[in-house]
C-alpha cells in the first residue's frame, strides 16, 4: 500500500516511470482483479495509462489501422471500419467480459496479459499485426506472432510499453471468431477459434486459422491453413481443416473443461469459424459477435 | 505514498489523500461513507459494486481510486432527486426488481448506463446490458420488466 503512483498525460513521462521499475496500469481488468484474486500481488509502483491521448484511439492508415494500446474493447467493438473489414476483431472485442469489461479493458493489456484463452489475439494474429513497443532508449516493431512465449508471458521488456498495435488491409477477406461459451457474457473461451479467408470466385486462395485456448498461446495453424486453400471452404473442408486444427492443440484440463473435451469441440469451433468467415467473404451478413449465430450450424 | 484525488461526486467535488493501491470500491465504501455501493465477489465477476465514471459502468472493486482523480463517479446515492426516486429505482419497487436488495445498485447502474446509450432496448439488449450484474436471488424476470418499464416511462418523460 506505500507504494508510488504517477498517472501522466505525456508517453515520456511513462516511458521514463516504466525505466525506474513503475508497472503499467490502464483499465485493471487484469492486473488489478488478478491482485483482488490472490494471483499476484499488486506491483507497489503503478504507472496508470489511461490519461495519454496519444495512446488511444484507432486511425486509418495507407496500409491498415493503427490502434492505440489503451483503446477500448468497446471502441474496437464498435468502430465500424473494423466491423466491416476486419470482422473477426469485433467478434472478439464484443465478448470480453461484461459492459464494464469492455469499457475499461484496454487491446494492449489483453495482449501483455498473455492469456491462451484471450480473445482478441486469434483475430489480430491471423490479420499479421503488429505491435510497437518503446521504451526510453527507442521502439521497436515486432510482429504479434513473436510475442507470446507461454501463458501470462511475453517478448516485452520490463522497460517496454505496448503503445500500438498496427493491422494491414487485408483485400477482400471475410474473418470470423467464434469461441464455445457456456454462457454469453462474463464468459471466457471454453475453446475458440478464428478463419480468415479470401477467395476466388467459389475458391478458397488464402486462410489463415488460429486456435484459442487450444494450446500455452493462442496459435495459428498451417496445416489447417493450408489443407483449405483450393477447396470450396464447405462443410467437408471446413471439418479437414477443424481435424487438423485438432490434432495440433495442445489444450489443458482445468477448471472449465478437460483436455479431452477441448480437444474434442476444437473440431467444432474451427468448422464454425471457417464457416463464418466463408459467407462473410461472399458478401452474406453473419451478425457480430458471430458465436450464437453459428449454434448448430454443422 | 499518499496522494490527492478530487472525485466529481455525485456532482459533489471531494478530495481525499489515498495510497496508490486502494480501489474506488473501498474509499467510496470507507472515507466517503456510501455505503449504497456493495462489494460482493470482489473480482469483478458479481457487479454490485457497479458505479458509473464518465457515464460508462464500471467495476469500483478492481478500479484504482486514483484512477478515478478528476472524473464524475455516479454511485447509486445519486441517482435520486432528493427524496424523489429515480424512474428506474421505482421501476424496480413495482416490478418486485428487488428481492435480497444486495445486487439491486449495482442492477440499478448498469441499467442506467444502459439506457443512457441506448433509449429503447429489446429484452435480449437489456440482459446483455445486465450481463455484468449477477443477482443471488436470481430475480431476472423481475429485474428486466422493471428496466424495460422505466425505458417507457423515460420516455413519456423527454
Amino acid at each position: 500500500m506505500g507504494g508510488r503512483f504517477s498517472a501522466p498525460t505525456a508517453l515520456a513521462d511513462a516511458l521514463t516511470a516504466t525505466a525506474a521499475g513503475y508497472r503499467p496500469v490502464a483499465g485493471g481488468t487484469d492486473l488489478v482483479v488478478g491482485a483482488r484474486q490472490g494471483k499476484w500481488s499488486l506491483p507497489d509502483d503503478l504507472v496508470a495509462l489511461d490519461r495519454i491521448a496519444e495512446l488511444r484511439g484507432i486511425e486509418a492508415t495507407a496500409d491498415g489501422l493503427r490502434i492505440g494500446a489503451t483503446t477500448s474493447h468497446a471502441d474496437l467493438a464498435a468502430y465500424p471500419a473494423i466491423r466491416e473489414r476486419w470482422t473477426a476483431i469485433a467478434d472478439a472485442a464484443s465478448i470480453v467480459g461484461s459492459p464494464a469489461t469492455r469499457h475499461v479493458g484496454t487491446l494492449g493489456g489483453n495482449l501483455a496479459n498473455a492469456s491462451p484463452a484471450a480473445e482478441t489475439s486469434g483475430p489480430l494474429l491471423c490479420f499479421d499485426a503488429q505491435l510497437e513497443l518503446r521504451s526510453t532508449s527507442g521502439r521497436r516493431r515486432i510482429a504479434l506472432a513473436d510475442l507470446f512465449t507461454g501463458p501470462g508471458r511475453t517478448n516485452v521488456a520490463s522497460n517496454e510499453l505496448i503503445v500500438a498495435v498496427e493491422v494491414p488491409q487485408l483485400e477482400g477477406s471475410g474473418s470470423c471468431y467464434v469461441r464455445l461459451e457456456f454462457r454469453r457474457q462474463m464468459e471466457i473461451a471454453v475453446v475458440g477459434a478464428t478463419a480468415v479467408v479470401r477467395l476466388d470466385g467459389d475458391v478458397v486462395r488464402d486462410a489463415r486459422i488460429a486456435i484459442t485456448a487450444l494450446a500455452p498461446t493462442v496459435r495459428r495453424v498451417a496445416a489447417a491453413e493450408s489443407s483449405l486453400v483450393g477447396t470450396d471452404g464447405g462443410p467437408a473442408a471446413a471439418a479437414e481443416a477443424g481435424r487438423l486444427a485438432a490434432e495440433a492443440a495442445t489444450p489443458i484440463s482445468d477448471v472449465r473443461a478437460s483436455l479431452d473435451y477441448r480437444t474434442a469441440m476444437a473440431a467444432v469451433v474451427v468448422r464454425r469459424a471457417i464457416t463464418g468467415a466463408i459467407r462473410r467473404a461472399r458478401g452474406e451478413t453473419v451478425p457480430i459477435p458471430a458465436s450464437a449465430s453459428l449454434f448448430g450450424t454443422d | 505514498m499518499r496522494y490527492p484525488a478530487t472525485l466529481q461526486l455525485n456532482g459533489t467535488s471531494l478530495t481525499v489523500e489515498l495510497d496508490a493501491g486502494r480501489t474506488l470500491l473501498s474509499v467510496l465504501r470507507g472515507e466517503l461513507g456510501l455505503t449504497g455501493t456493495k462489494e460482493g465477489c470482489d473480482d469483478s465477476e458479481c457487479g454490485a459494486c457497479m458505479v458509473l465514471i464518465d457515464g460508462q459502468p464500471v467495476n469500483s472493486c478492481s478500479f484504482l481510486a486514483l484512477q478515478a482523480d478528476g472524473r464524475a463517479v455516479t454511485t447509486v446515492e445519486g441517482l435520486a432527486s432528493g427524496s424523489e426516486l429515480h424512474p428506474l429505482q421505482r421501476a424496480f419497487l413495482e416490478h418486485g426488481g428487488v428481492q435480497c436488495g444486495f445486487c439491486t445498485p449495482g442492477m440499478l447502474i448498469s441499467a442506467t448506463a444502459l439506457l443512457t446509450a441506448n433509449p429503447d432496448p429489446t429484452e435480449d439488449e437489456i440482459r446483455a446490458g445486465l450481463s455484468g450484474n449477477l443477482c443471488r436471488c436470481t430475480g431476472y424476470v423481475g429485474i428486466v420488466a422493471a428496466v424495460r418499464s422505466a425505458a417507457t416511462e423515460l420516455a413519456k418523460v423527454e
